[in-house]
């Protein structure tokens, strides 16, 4: 929070829904690039050395 | 982090801190458009020769709507003066000052871009530089450059409208083809008569916006004689696909009666009294177009699908 700056209730209830909303977008980014990375891979994903 | 100097101290409303909803920037994306866009990009990904992980296709899909939203986050940034001058836009997140200017550039650009490489990384190039281009075309070409200054702006900037199936049919086979370019002319061409019946009804509103529509411009009698013409070629162009033997003698059937019903509804524009104010063949026009499209897609859409799964 920006010290100093008092905020209205709306723009403090604004933004922690912004701020939820990014959130949810950024851990929905994660899952598609995870899942996407592995689909791409196929089966080739176990072919590695031990 | 504390802020020193004259606004330490202050209410947050009195700086203008935002008050805008995740809704408000939902809105910002068009999402009555963008659900066209994904309907005619899911289309023209399902009836494309070959296949594609489902995974990887719901990502084409999503990012072919963000980049849709992109679009019109874009749009609506550049156009806020106009759009607070007409009642239909005037409600949007900007003109309402629910949003800023400069919040609606960031988020679009923000979604373009991540939109854009998504579907590079994860899907193909091609499919991506369609995607990106689509977005500059309705950003660049048409919206900031086309609209106001010419009256040829919806049917050179309907490109932009029509390109999502294209983009779903690449992002299976990694190429533009005929088939494709057929499914682009459809929604191109339908595009003018489909706008210019709205401009029409809407024509005081488009006025006071001093944006150059067809009717304000060429005059009604030119645009109704425009609207006839597109219709016909669009009716035509709708059967292609069963001319060129991708959708069955049944698409055949349904997309001939649609496009009479299209070509008809013009007629009843073209025929409608110049003193007319009412001008209901032009909001019959409006939804019948509406219909036409969704019908030809969705109709080719259950064809492609019997023809992949059914036999």
């Amino acid at each position: 929070m920006v010290d100093g700056i008092e905020m209205t209730e709306t723009q403090k209830k604004t933004r922690r829904r912004r701020s939820i909303a990014i959130a949810i977008v950024l851990a929905a980014l994660v899952v598609v690039f995870y899942v996407s990375t592995i689909v791409k891979f196929g089966p080739a994903i176990l072919d590695r050395p031990f | 982090m504390a802020i020193t100097g004259e606004i330490e101290g202050m209410k947050g409303s009195e700086i203008g801190l935002s008050e805008a909803d995740p809704a408000d920037f939902f809105a910002l994306m068009k999402p009555r458009v963008m659900s066209l866009v994904v309907f005619t990009a899911f289309v023209g990904m399902m009836i494309a020769p070959g296949t594609v992980h489902p995974f990887l296709g719901v990502v084409s899909i999503l990012c072919i709507a963000i980049g849709g939203g992109a679009s019109g986050a874009l749009n609506m940034w550049y156009e806020a003066d106009i759009d607070a001058k007409m009642s239909r836009t005037a409600k949007r997140p900007i003109p309402a000052g629910r949003v800023t200017r400069d919040e609606a550039l960031t988020f679009a650009l923000v979604l373009a871009a991540l939109s854009v490489l998504t579907l590079g990384t994860l899907v193909n190039w091609l499919s991506a530089a369609l995607l990106a281009f689509t977005i500059f075309f309705y950003a660049v070409v048409y919206t900031i450059w086309l609209k106001r200054s010419t009256p040829q702006n919806i049917v050179i900037g309907g490109a932009a409208g029509a390109l999502p199936p294209m983009i779903g049919w690449s992002c299976v086979t990694g190429s533009v083809s005929l088939e494709s370019i057929v499914l682009f002319l459809i929604i191109f061409l339908w595009t003018p008569p489909h706008f210019w019946a709205l401009a029409l009804f809407k024509l005081k509103d488009y006025g006071v916006a001093e944006v150059p529509m067809m009717p304000n411009v060429a005059g009604v009698k030119s645009t109704k004689r425009q609207i006839v013409a597109y219709a016909v070629a669009t009716a035509i162009v709708g059967v292609l696909p069963y001319l060129m033997g991708y959708a069955s003698p049944a698409y055949g059937v349904i997309a001939t009666a649609l496009g009479l019903g299209f070509v008809w509804n013009a007629i009843k524009v073209y025929r409608m009294a110049e003193d007319d104010t009412v001008m209901k063949p032009a909001k019959s026009l409006f939804k019948f177009s509406l219909l036409y499209l969704f019908a030809v897609f969705a109709t080719l859409l259950v064809d492609g699908t019997i023809a992949r799964f059914g036999a």
